[in-house]
């Protein structure tokens, strides 16, 4: 085949105006085929609202009694601490016993306790606060004690500016969450989001838009004509590409004016990344489709492959440092898990380019290997 | 190309092998050493029934794929070797065209001519030509999924018109088309080779379509039988092809299958209130030695491709051999007398404001054939769903052995048995796993269930293939299975739908014994099929288009509504035809603007 291709050159025009009709009437397919918009745009958007707003792993309104034992302004003004906190929803109770019955009956998560002495402890500089916490969920109790210590922090750190002496004051050791000062999940959530929809787009649909052209016949009448293989793939990889970065877009508008996440770094080394990526996804899909020729075996094997590593092994929603170490080792191979690493890093630190140009040469690297083999296993043939 | 030379053939095979391995392992020969010629600015066809090998054939032409062994050339090119050269220069419309349904009859037609570099001003003067040869002109906007079948072909057929190719694969362009759209595909294509020298290979599975072509292949189970101009094969079947005229109180239909039993008789088929049948062997008095032809009026007949074809297969399926497919019930249905046994009277049915089914009314006697003819969308199927209770009617009447359907749907599903349009019987259960198990879906069980399935076996001649999985089974024998497995219950009525689409000649003449048998046993039979000529052996048929009856009454009232041509009596298809162009007078101008014909 290559011998009559070099015999026989053709003007590369004849190459363009194909994969160009190709690209057109693909684009046509998207825009009147609900599938597409439902994968393309719909389902991004829902899920946007879905983890913007349904999924969240924060804990606000938690119930907590303070006990205040003590009836200084001093003690006062900082259970109003609590009182006013987002975080919390505060029952002032005066009494420790009260408190304890509201903890067992799994009324309040927490109990803040003011000692009688907290006023005098103070002037002394060694004033302590209780804080009891519920530790059925050990995870939630963890995050109440920060907050808790937050609260009071807060207290302190408050009374310091007013100039009132604290005489070294409560010393409570707080944590700083780093990169998510607003303790907000969405700044993780977000990002990670942006993994699903281009795996959705990239892989998914374009393995089932393809698979669908196997199914129904389409590309048997479309091969018995001068269109070569390169081009088929060109025509369908091109659009999807696209719409890819409008689903991107979608993403990137929804964290900025939705949820007001900062992007740190730059937003070109994101579309960067992302591109990467969404030629990894691309050329996967069009593999799966290649191999299965059914949209619904396609839709059954991309789902496994694809979308549920990139959901649940790529370091987005579960840390890759809790994983056990054979899990950890699958996830070297998983695309996803590079493209997450770029988009936190550029989302929550900057433009750390230790970290973002190895994953994205791991990126470049897999969209040659899987482009490349689709191109070769993809052929003009029904046997 | 040198076409003006020694007309070199266009495609030239020789030898060709190609098997298969199914998902069960086992090996199929799709074709076995097939060689064939296509001669250039003919219409050639390849003629065989499903399985046969005319796909695989086409597409080995088509470069779509390789053969085993044996060399393939088309325009000189090995389409092994370099099939992309071979693509670019030749056109090919598969079975299903593969049309981008929601892209519309311009947008299809403009994505081929890119493919194709066809240019803007190639397309100005190509088009207005195409538009008018399909008359499609009126829907360019339309999209392509909201065509009819037929409509779709002529669509497949233009997109692989946009330049004109040296030569044209065309896979069954007129299978699942209606008859009007069959004879519109027709002259398209005949026009085509005639006035602008194009070569046509085709490959169908009527053979009246194979007689109209310049040469015919006719293939069986992946070998060539013969080939040659259709006249040859049908010669084969001169001085031995009579049309016998039932004695007075005889039907057709009890001819036919009494003819069929002879050894000396190849094949019988009613036709026009008559039969025509075909000695084994040249015979100057056509009723010697024939019982059967005892007082009946022969008079010589023209054979047709269709005998020649009948004498070929008869000559390989075990010579001499006679037909299966006797069916006797040991428990025949009780006759009510002439009551009605079947009756529907303004049948309705609607999908929203669409009418699929609209006051459709006709009575079926019992131990008689109906049969439902119509081009697909017509409401057949829909009818038929109503009448075995698997779909609510809109509004009408709807009686089914005296019971109305509309309050007892339960107590008449065990009177009527219904065999399906696809083989819907479970492929990996084996035939006696399949019978078990309808067998206790109506309720039979202990002996009762074990009598039953033993006259199943026997009467369907399936005992040699009990523990085979049912997808495995040969052609003919699926059908068989499901009939078996719909009258285990011993309905009184049996509800067939398109049985016999797809099957070869012999297996449908099998299947139509049986149902004659059944019929002449009392058994009520209901049968829908698109092969036109079937019609002769109903009692009574109605035809159906656009969800209405357009006409009603036994095979030789319905004929005589067709144009009278000159010279001799008008078939099934003219008369449907000229029916159903009658009923959408005015609505479309169908194929009007195509002109002249050879």
């Amino acid at each position: 085949m290559n011998a009559t291709e070099r015999s026989r050159p053709r003007p590369l025009s004849a190459k363009g105006r194909r994969v160009w009709s190709l690209v057109r009437k693909e684009t046509h397919q998207i825009v009147r085929d609900p599938s597409s918009i439902a994968v393309g745009v719909v389902l991004p958007v829902i899920l946007i609202l879905l983890f913007g707003y349904g999924l969240s792993l924060d804990v606000m309104n938690v119930p907590v009694a303070v006990v205040l034992e003590d009836p200084s302004p001093d003690a006062v003004e900082l259970a109003a601490g609590f009182q006013l906190s987002p975080y919390f929803e505060a029952r002032l109770l005066t009494s420790m016993s009260r408190a304890r019955e509201l903890m067992l009956a799994r009324q309040v998560d927490g109990i803040v306790r003011i000692r009688p002495d907290f006023a005098r402890h103070l002037s002394l500089g060694d004033a302590e606060v209780q804080i009891l916490v519920h530790g059925t969920d050990a995870n939630k109790a963890r995050i109440i004690q920060i907050y808790a210590q937050g609260a009071v922090g807060q207290w302190t750190a408050r009374r310091a500016a007013e100039g009132k002496d604290v005489a070294g004051g409560p010393v409570i050791v707080r944590d700083r969450l780093w990169f998510n000062e607003a303790n907000d999940s969405h700044y993780f959530l977000v990002p990670g989001l942006v993994v699903l929809v281009m795996t959705l787009i990239g892989a998914l649909l374009t393995a089932m838009v393809m698979a669908r052209e196997w199914e129904r016949g389409t590309l048997e009448s479309l091969f018995v004509t001068p269109v070569r293989i390169d081009e088929v793939l060109l025509g369908k990889t091109i659009p999807y590409f696209a719409l890819g970065m409008v689903g991107l877009s979608l993403c990137l508008l929804a964290a900025r004016f939705l949820f007001q996440i900062p992007v740190r770094g730059s937003v070109w080394v994101l579309a960067g990344g992302s591109m990467l990526y969404l030629l990894v996804a691309l050329g996967i899909g069009l593999l799966i489709s290649t191999a299965t020729k059914s949209q619904f075996v396609a839709s059954q094997v991309t789902v496994l492959v694809s979308f549920l590593p990139a959901f649940m092994l790529s370091g987005f929603l579960f840390d890759l440092r809790s994983m056990p170490a054979v899990v950890r080792a699958i996830t070297t191979i998983l695309p996803a898990r590079y493209y997450v690493a770029i988009l936190q890093t550029v989302f929550l630190a900057g433009d750390v380019w230790g970290v973002i140009v190895p994953n994205a040469a791991v990126l470049a690297i897999m969209a040659a290997v899987v482009l490349l083999l689709s191109r070769v296993i993809t052929r003009k043939k029904l046997d | 190309m040198s076409a003006a030379g020694g007309n070199p053939p266009v495609l030239v095979g020789r030898d060709i092998r190609k098997t298969f391995r199914r998902h069960t392992g086992d090996v199929v020969k799709a074709l076995d050493a097939v060689s064939l010629e296509v001669g250039p600015g003919m219409l050639t066809a390849l003629v065989g029934p499903d399985g046969a090998g005319k796909t695989t054939l086409i597409r080995l032409a088509a470069g779509l794929m390789t053969a085993d062994t044996g060399e393939l050339k088309v325009l000189d090119i090995d389409v092994a070797a370099d099939p992309q050269q071979v693509q670019e220069r030749i056109g090919y419309m598969p079975q299903r065209f593969g049309l981008y349904e929601d892209l519309s009859v311009l947008e299809n037609l403009n994505l081929y001519a890119d493919m194709h570099g066809v240019t803007a001003a190639e397309r100005r003067e190509r088009y207005p030509r195409l538009m008018e040869m399909t008359a499609l002109g009126r829907f360019t906007d339309r999209l392509a999924g909201r065509l009819s079948g037929g409509m779709k072909q002529k669509l497949g057929l233009a997109c692989t018109l946009v330049r004109l190719p040296e030569l044209l694969l065309l896979d069954e362009p007129t299978v699942g088309v209606d008859p009007l759209s069959r004879r519109d595909l027709w002259k398209i294509i005949r026009q085509l080779v005639h006035d602008q020298g194009l070569t046509v290979l085709l490959s169908t599975s009527y053979l009246d379509e194979a007689e109209r072509c310049d040469r015919s292949v006719v293939l069986q189970e992946g070998r060539v039988l013969a080939q040659g101009p259709p006249a040859e094969l049908s010669r084969k079947a001169a001085g031995r092809t009579f049309l016998a005229e039932p004695p007075a109180g005889q039907t057709a239909r009890g001819l036919q299958a009494r003819l069929l039993d002879d050894p000396g008789i190849v094949d019988a088929v009613p036709e026009g209130g008559q039969v025509r049948f075909v000695r084994a062997a040249p015979e100057a008095d056509p009723v010697a030695s024939v019982g059967a032809l005892q007082g009946a009026a022969v008079v010589p007949a023209q054979p047709r491709f269709e005998d020649g074809f009948m004498i070929l297969l008869r000559g390989t399926a075990a010579a001499g051999q006679a037909l299966a497919g006797s069916t006797i019930l040991d428990r025949p249905p009780e006759r009510y007398g002439d009551e009605v046994v079947i009756e529907v009277r303004d049948l309705v049915r609607r999908f929203g404001s669409f009418a699929a089914v609209d006051h459709v009314s006709f009575e079926v006697r019992p131990g008689a054939i109906f049969g439902l003819l119509g081009p697909n969308g017509a409401g057949k199927t829909t009818t038929f769903r109503m009448l075995c209770g698997l779909l609510p009617a809109t509004s009408g009447t709807l009686r089914v052995a005296g019971v109305d359907l509309r309050q007892a749907r339960a107590s008449a599903r065990q009177r009527i048995g219904y065999v399906a349009q696809k083989f819907s019987l479970y492929g990996p259960l084996s035939v006696t796993e399949n019978l078990e198990f309808f067998a206790s879906a109506y309720g039979l069980h202990g002996g009762r269930r074990r009598d039953r399935i033993g006259w199943a076996m026997r009467q369907f001649e399936l005992a040699r293939f009990a523990r085979l999985p049912s997808e495995q089974l040969p052609g003919g024998y699926k059908q068989r299975l499901a009939m078996a497995a719909a009258l285990l219950h011993q309905p009184e009525i049996l509800f067939l739908d398109e049985p016999t689409s797809g099957a070869d000649p012999l297996a449908r003449r099998e299947f139509w014994r049986r149902i004659s048998a059944l019929a002449e046993q009392g058994v009520t039979a209901i049968i829908t099929t698109h092969f036109l000529e079937e019609a002769e052996y109903c009692d009574r048929v109605a035809i159906m288009d656009a969800g209405r009856v357009l006409a009603q009454g036994t095979p030789a009232e319905v004929r005589r509504r067709a144009r009278p041509e000159p010279g001799r009596s008008p078939t099934m298809e003219e008369a449907f035809i000229a029916i159903v162009e009658a009923a959408r007078h005015g609505e479309s101008p169908h194929a009007a603007s195509v002109g002249g014909d050879a």
